[in-house]
């Protein structure tokens, strides 16, 4: 791999819910401006992994976190950092599409109004993150239909583009594909290879086809713990450790 | 032996229940043709207009009137005050106990207002004459607080167990994703309770507003204990006010049976009725839009 920048890093991460103990000791880095794939059996912890740095866990009052967050030379859980600013910077694509039950226009406006941008500007940025979603050609005639109302890809792409109105560094995304067909599957993907030249992403997925079509590095997580990680290639012709091997041959998970 | 015992067993429980399923509508049907039999029975001694013009409520005597105005005013009157009240803080309750409470306080919190719901009405009045009115008189300088504030506070607490209840499962049954969403564009929990979990849930809380409305409409002994039940018009909400269901209750065991004035009374329920049941079909409305929704 050439020279790469880190971005995002998370070291030593202890991680309990409640007394459930469900990352052990993780410290990853995530190369800026290319798609990193955390894959691993279910309940293995990457999608609570993927939800601390943009701490979605500040929701859950039983979570407990140790260990430090780094954007850059920001530490993510610094008190004076606000964890609104955190999120502005640190977007997130969840596993169901969640578009808002309001118009198209309305769900990416309602981000921008909420971090303040001026209503003048409006109007250009969310057609261009439309444009950037590839939803522009399919949305445009028909701004103000209720999101809830596209197809589940359209409304996958929609929470992108929502997403990506906001300018953020780093995208998370927690298994964006599993809920859509086939078509829809390969937009999306597509659309994730195009917003890797702006954008550090970062995405939780079952699919190990889907991991190699996308992510030029790769995470193989178990039990809470980081197993190994490298180049999507090596990961899944070359792996180093035999409990990965297993895995991405599909002999369990 | 044994199979054909169950059998019989199984067939008269479900003639059963059968049976009293169809009794319900049976009561409900035969309510409401008593009402408007009584009720044509009294528009052959006045006439529908007298009854929705006249302005005055005074059976009985050569000079009777039997304008059903004051009443309503009155009724609406303490309604509208109840729901004043009641609406904001029933709303604001349901929010925090939905999206600011610890899980602990929460599970103290629910049963309690669940607790105020089961408060017999009559006590609610004694509130009303004990504190409430007395309160009401210091504060506005008047001889005594019997009147339609006294009502409006007294209905406000009654309905507030049902309006906080129902927001609170209407915003409790949107889908975790709604707030995860808000939250991730940067959205503090404010924002995401005004701009987006409010809106998603708004057919649940109008159907939340619907019952409480209902309630209140249909409450009599508070009423009658706390207003004062002069039969003047209305003036607004320090004077004594009469709402229906107090009529009803005062005059009821009074009037001799079978004269305009008795048949007047169940014109009036009719009235009432007819009025319960629109909002109660309005509440019902929204749930179910509500449930539609969440399906989608």
């Amino acid at each position: 791999m050439s020279e790469e920048i880190i971005k995002l890093s998370a070291q030593g991460i202890n991680l309990w819910f409640g007394n459930k103990q469900v990352l052990k000791n993780v410290s990853v880095t995530f190369p800026e401006r290319k798609v990193t794939a955390l894959i691993g059996p279910s309940g293995c912890g990457k999608s609570t992994l993927l939800r601390c740095f943009n701490r979605m866990h500040d929701l859950s009052p039983d979570a407990r976190i140790e260990g430090k967050f780094m954007l850059e030379n920001q530490d993510l859980y610094d008190k004076k950092v606000s964890v609104t600013q955190v999120r502005k910077r640190v977007g997130m694509v969840f596993q169901k599409a969640n578009p808002f039950p309001k118009g198209i226009y309305e769900n990416i406006n309602y981000g921008l109004k909420i971090n303040d941008v001026p209503s003048k500007e409006r109007p250009g940025i969310i057609e261009q993150a439309l444009k950037e979603s590839y939803l522009w050609e399919e949305v445009k005639d028909d701004l103000k239909k209720p999101a809830t109302r596209m197809s589940g890809g359209q409304q996958q792409r929609l929470c992108i583009a929502r997403t990506v109105a906001l300018r953020p560094e780093v995208i998370l995304m927690d298994e964006p594909c599993s809920a859509l067909d086939p078509i829809s599957t390969r937009k999306v993907e597509e659309l994730i290879v195009q917003l890797k030249e702006q954008y550090t992403i970062v995405i939780v997925t079952h699919n190990m086809q889907q991991a190699q079509r996308v992510a030029d590095k790769t995470i193989f997580m178990y039990l809470g713990e980081v197993v190994e990680e490298g180049n999507t290639n090596d990961i899944f012709n070359n792996p180093v450790k035999e409990l990965t091997k297993n895995y991405v041959s599909g002999h369990f998970g | 032996m044994k199979l054909a015992a169950r059998e019989a067993i199984d067939r008269f429980v479900k003639i059963l229940f059968r049976t009293t399923g169809l009794l319900v509508i049976g009561i409900l049907g035969g309510i409401f043709i008593m009402l408007l039999w009584n009720t044509v029975s009294f528009f052959l001694h006045i006439k529908p207009l007298d009854f929705f013009t006249a302005n005055q409520w005074n059976p009985g005597g050569h000079h009777a009137s039997y304008g059903i105005l004051p009443l309503m005013v009155s009724t609406s009157l303490v309604t509208l005050g109840a729901m004043l009240i009641a609406i904001p803080l029933g709303i604001g309750t349901a929010a925090f106990m939905s999206e600011y409470a610890s899980k602990r306080l929460r599970n103290i919190l629910k049963p309690m207002i669940e607790m105020l719901a089961a408060v017999p009405s009559v006590a609610i009045g004694f509130l009303g004459i004990v504190i409430v009115g007395p309160e009401i008189a210091k504060l506005t300088h008047q001889a005594n607080g019997l009147n339609a504030l006294n009502g409006a506070v007294l209905l406000a607490i009654m309905a507030l167990p049902t309006i906080i209840t129902v927001t609170e499962d209407a915003l409790q049954a949107l889908p975790s994703t709604y707030r995860e969403a808000s939250y991730s564009v940067g959205a503090n929990r404010w924002q995401t309770l005004r701009k987006v979990i409010i809106p998603s849930a708004a057919p649940g809380i109008i159907a939340a507003i619907m019952l409480g409305v209902g309630r209140a409409i249909g409450e009599t002994m508070t009423v009658l204990m706390a207003t004062g039940n002069a039969s003047a018009f209305p003036k607004g909400f320090f004077h004594s006010v009469r709402t229906i269901t107090a009529t009803i209750a005062i005059e009821m065991g009074e009037v001799p049976y079978q004269t305009t004035h008795y048949y007047a009374l169940f014109a009036i329920a009719a009235v009432l009725f007819i009025i319960t049941l629109l909002v109660n079909l309005a509440g019902e409305y929204f749930v179910n839009r509500y449930r539609k929704y969440q399906a989608a």
